[in-house]
């Protein structure tokens, strides 16, 4: 890094909880980035709660997605994908597919000539793809797809597939190899027949920890698997040419997806172009080029025509990734006064035929305990394969870590929340504990199962944890026009989260204009590259350079400017449309004006992301980093529980989080109700069945998953602490997954207070809780 | 297809595809070769239908296979891609539009079975250059994430006050139980709508 070399200055800057009193704190930071921004309080754009720039265009159906996009010559594909759990393609015959009318193109995917690919490990796994002139045309080309299988032995079961005897998934050359980074899961571990792992975490000594406990906690708690269900479908416009190819896709991360196609295709990056317009959420599931991606470019190569092909709502569910289930045992030793003596923890996941199912580092990172051991296992089973969703690892991790502490507190016979002022060392959470016991009434919580009637209320509390990722490989453009128009480009998406939004009242700030005056170009990689959106990072990521590029682009502004006002661009300063001079503001000029003057029809300035001021905690591979603090959040959730139907109904959430600077409050307050109430859906609703005799999903749709709606919707409260630190040009971090992981364990522990009988498995249905309460018997 | 039976073959009464160890064509139905996706020519042996629709106010004209969805042509070969198809089988509203003022899933519904009935889609709901207020609330309301289930939303809701102008929140529920929306924008959309009508009564 150049880092060192880069000439530094000293700088001022906010610091602190809000509520709780801010003070300052210096950094150094680069000579040629802009001086600390001041207190949202202090500020006129920024942390205010502007609408959407894209909001019209949404609200009358105008935008266009991915599945919206319609070229001249465009074909449609669909694939054939495998009806059996395991099985080798002995031979595929696409002759009668190929002389269809209308077929352009057909790709065998599984290839009986290559063993590797012949292999075939889940239902839903694709075969083959068709691009025919028509949806209607590919689809019947792929039913006259012949292939003969070689049916092999499977397991669609993560207990049974744990058996030394069961089906092998995978050999050592088939698995997957894991991440040096340790996401989705770490590199260079055993595999024993289906297990791979177990992936260590160790500080101190457990032994010793668990012998100097008085009070000692074991429990195990199971995680269904979740499927994302975006409502848009994983979609892409591949469009081949002779000079280069341009995809529109679908995406989180319109520049990876470019790295990939690259790789795949071997095509040099200045002959690809990915663009993604509107993009219909993705919750993690829309991260890499896929590959359906990887046929619909093969197929537009070889028909020499634009390919579109969309899932369908059961390939959504089958194959387009999912949330491992996981199980895990963990042990927790105290003191009598609560004081944390060994955290054990032993978990089993799986993510179908790939890697990353594991609970994450909660239960070792989120309380002060000298003693910690984690051994975290991926288990392979004959099922879709898992990949990143809202908060990975954390939110199956935090449902079994945030119980076990309640139990804990329950054998220690202290109130929860005391119990985590004593080993909790975060003053955030601290502050966001107080604050929302405020608000639910904590106080006037109940023992468990303490109502009379057949309705039993409760009131339960989690937290969580979730680094504060950081793309370094992150850029943008600030361009002001000769007309005073202003554009913001970046490559960067916005996945219904808002970036754009943000971007636009980021760079306003700094010209003293209004976020309906900047135009937001994003979402294309002729653009400079911008990060990926996952990981909570894209508001960390983009919005400091944002800010660099527009107040360097002021810069040269202010020169122009300086010379009309007979003043040094240092005495000037910008606001409400105007440049005006700072030791006598009668004096000033209008910012078109100002710009009317410029020697060429723009200035412009790209600025990538810089370190944070003060560094980073560590480095994740060359792109990304970690911020010094975590994110995080308190939630408490009221239910009421039905002891005689076992319906759980949750009442009302009260999330209290934080994410650095908070840039647009509303927004916020949308992505906090959508991880609550996808934590909702998560704890009471939601579970991919296999059916264990054919290794199918039973329930691969909308009707049969069952997914929160309006009804099973609660009064969510959100609270959102402003949280300064000083450590970039905004100080802004990510809130999208840190909102998702307290819910379920929340809501857990609040059914637990409820009903005095402790569920330990999601989802927590009807039949699970009268279960529990011995009303019916234990499904075997 | 691993699906069985969809909704397409059942339409047209073809057989089932078996999930036996061999996929073997058994749907020699005419399916594919009556229809026909009006983004690409004519297949040779089609025998389309033309039919007449009202939408938005306009007779509009389209040749299309029976088998087609009003979501289908809406988006096909009307271009009216505002109405959203994410589940295709009546499960989420994203394809909500309203038939002769009423809200119904366009997925579940043949274009040949619309007849004289108006349609309205979200493109049709401003007046011109002004939006419903529905729509001017869910923007200023923040009832819209990633957009795509928005379109039905806004259509369920417009409809609502249109039958019930002082709608209460347990009533705007009730009139978008059916919606499916992963981002999470039920609290805002409540909220919205709400606003709507306050705004709507004056």
């Amino acid at each position: 890094m150049s880092v060192a070399k880069q000439e530094m200055r000293a700088a001022v800057f906010p610091s602190g909880i809000a509520s709780v009193g801010l003070g300052t704190v210096e950094r150094q930071i680069p000579a040629d980035e802009p001086p600390p921004l001041p207190p949202n309080s202090e500020l006129t754009v920024i942390g205010k709660s502007f609408p959407r720039p894209n909001g019209r265009a949404k609200a009358t159906g105008a935008v266009r997605f991915t599945v919206d996009i319609a070229l001249p010559g465009m074909l449609h594909a669909r694939v054939l994908r495998s009806s059996l759990p395991h099985a080798v393609v002995r031979s595929i015959d696409m002759s009668a597919a190929i002389s269809h009318p209308g077929v352009r193109a057909v790709l065998a995917v599984a290839d009986p000539a290559n063993p590797k690919s012949a292999k075939l490990r889940y239902v839903g796994a694709p075969v083959a793809a068709v691009a025919a002139v028509s949806l209607p045309a590919a689809e019947e080309a792929v039913r006259l797809i012949r292939v003969d299988y070689e049916p092999l032995p499977f397991v669609a079961d993560m207990d049974k597939a744990r058996d030394p005897a069961a089906p092998l998934v995978h050999d050592h050359a088939t698995a997957p190899p894991g991440h040096p980074s340790g996401f989705p899961a770490a590199a260079n571990l055993p595999l024993n027949g289906n297990v791979r792992g177990p992936s260590i975490a160790k500080r101190g000594d457990v032994t010793k920890g668990f012998a100097e406990a008085d009070v000692v906690v074991e429990s195990e708690y199971s995680t269904s698997v979740q499927t994302h269900c975006c409502i848009e479908p994983h979609a892409i416009v591949a469009d081949w040419r002779a000079d280069g190819l341009t995809v529109y896709m679908s995406t989180q991360f319109t520049a990876g997806v470019r790295d990939e196609i690259a790789e795949a295709f071997g095509l040099p990056l200045n002959r690809i172009r990915v663009i993604v317009d509107a993009m219909g959420g993705g919750f993690g599931s829309k991260s890499s080029l896929g590959n359906y991606g990887r046929f619909a470019i093969a197929l537009s190569r070889q028909a020499k025509a634009p390919v579109r092909l969309f899932l369908e709502r059961e390939e959504e569910q089958m194959d387009a990734g999912n949330r491992p289930g996981t199980w895990q045992r963990l042990r927790i030793g105290a003191k009598r006064d609560g004081t944390l003596t060994a955290i054990s923890l032993v978990s089993y996941g799986t993510a179908g035929v790939t890697v990353g199912a594991g609970v994450g580092n909660n239960a070792e990172a989120l309380y002060s305990c000298p003693n910690f051991e984690g051994a975290q296992h991926d288990v392979f089973i004959n099922a879709g394969p898992g990949c990143a969703m809202r908060a990975p690892g954390n939110t199956p991790g935090g449902y079994g870590l945030e119980q076990t502490i309640d139990e804990l507190a329950e054998q220690l016979g202290v109130d929860p929340l005391r119990l985590r002022d004593r080993i909790d060392p975060s003053l955030v959470r601290r502050e966001q504990r107080r604050i929302g016991a405020e608000r639910v009434g904590w106080k006037e919580r109940h023992s468990p199962g303490a109502d009379s009637g057949p309705i039993k209320r409760g009131l339960g509390v989690a937290q969580s944890l979730w680094g504060a990722n950081v793309q370094t490989n992150a850029a943008c453009e600030v361009r002001v026009m000769r007309d005073g128009s202003v554009e913001v480009l970046s490559s960067v998406q916005d996945i219904g989260t808002g970036i754009t939004t943000v971007l636009a009242q980021t760079v306003a700030e700094v010209l003293g204009l209004r976020p309906d005056q900047i135009t937001v170009r994003i979402g294309d990689t002729e653009f400079p590259p911008g990060g990926p959106s996952y990981g909570s990072r894209t508001t960390a990521s983009i919005t400091p350079p944002a800010r660099t590029a527009a107040w360097r682009v002021q810069q040269q502004l202010f020169r122009q400017a300086a010379l009309l006002l007979n003043a040094s661009a240092e005495d000037l300063f910008a606001r409400e449309g105007k440049i005006l001079v700072r030791s006598d503001p009668a004096r000033f000029v209008a910012f078109r004006d100002a710009a009317s003057h410029l020697r060429t029809d723009r200035v412009a300035a790209v600025v990538s992301r810089s370190d944070d001021y003060g560094g980073f905690r560590r480095r994740a591979g060359a792109d990304a980093a970690l911020a010094q603090q975590d994110l995080g959040g308190v939630q408490f959730a009221e239910v009421a529980v039905d002891t005689e139907t076992g319906a759980v109904r949750v009442e009302r959430v009260v999330a209290v989080q934080d994410c650095g600077r908070p840039m647009n409050p509303r927004q916020i307050e949308s992505q906090v109700h959508g991880g609550v109430l996808m934590g909702v859906s998560y704890a009471l609703l939601e579970e991919r069945i296999l059916d264990q005799a054919t290794g199918r999903m039973v329930n691969p749709d909308l009707e049969q998953y069952k997914l929160v709606g309006v009804r099973e919707t609660p009064q969510i409260d959100v609270v959102v602490l402003e949280n300064y630190q000083g450590q970039s040009a905004t100080d802004a971090y990510g809130i999208a997954e840190p909102a998702n992981i307290a819910t379920a364990p929340a809501i857990a522990n609040a059914v637990y207070n409820a009903i005095g009988v402790r569920l330990r498995s999601l989802p927590m249905t009807p039949a699970a809780v009268l279960t529990a309460l011995g009303k019916v018997a234990q499904r075997s | 297809m691993v699906s069985d039976l969809s909704r397409r073959s059942f339409l047209s009464g073809s057989a089932v595809t078996t999930a036996g160890a061999t996929i073997i064509n058994t749907a020699q139905t005419m399916t594919a070769q009556a229809e026909n996706s009006a983004d690409g020519p004519p297949l040779a042996d089609t025998q389309p239908v033309t039919i007449r629709l009202n939408v938005n106010g306009a007779m509009r004209m389209a040749q299309i296979a029976a088998s087609m969805t009003l979501a289908e042509v809406l988006r096909g070969s009307l271009g009216l891609t505002g109405t959203k198809i994410a589940c295709n089988r009546g499960a989420c509203s994203a394809c909500t539009v309203w038939l002769d003022g009423v809200p119904i899933c366009a997925c579940m519904m043949l274009a040949v079975d619309v007849g004289a009935r108006s349609v309205t889609t979200i493109e049709g709901l401003a007046q011109g250059e002004t939006l419903h207020p529905v729509q001017q609330a869910f923007i200023d309301h923040d009832a819209l994430q990633c957009g795509f289930c928005t379109p039905g939303m806004i259509m369920s809701c417009a409809a609502l006050l249109q039958r019930n102008p002082e709608p209460n929140a347990d009533e705007v529920r009730a009139a978008i139980s059916g919606h499916y929306c992963r981002c999470g924008t039920y609290p805002h959309v409540i909220a919205a709508t709400l606003a709507a009508a306050k705004a709507h009564r004056g």
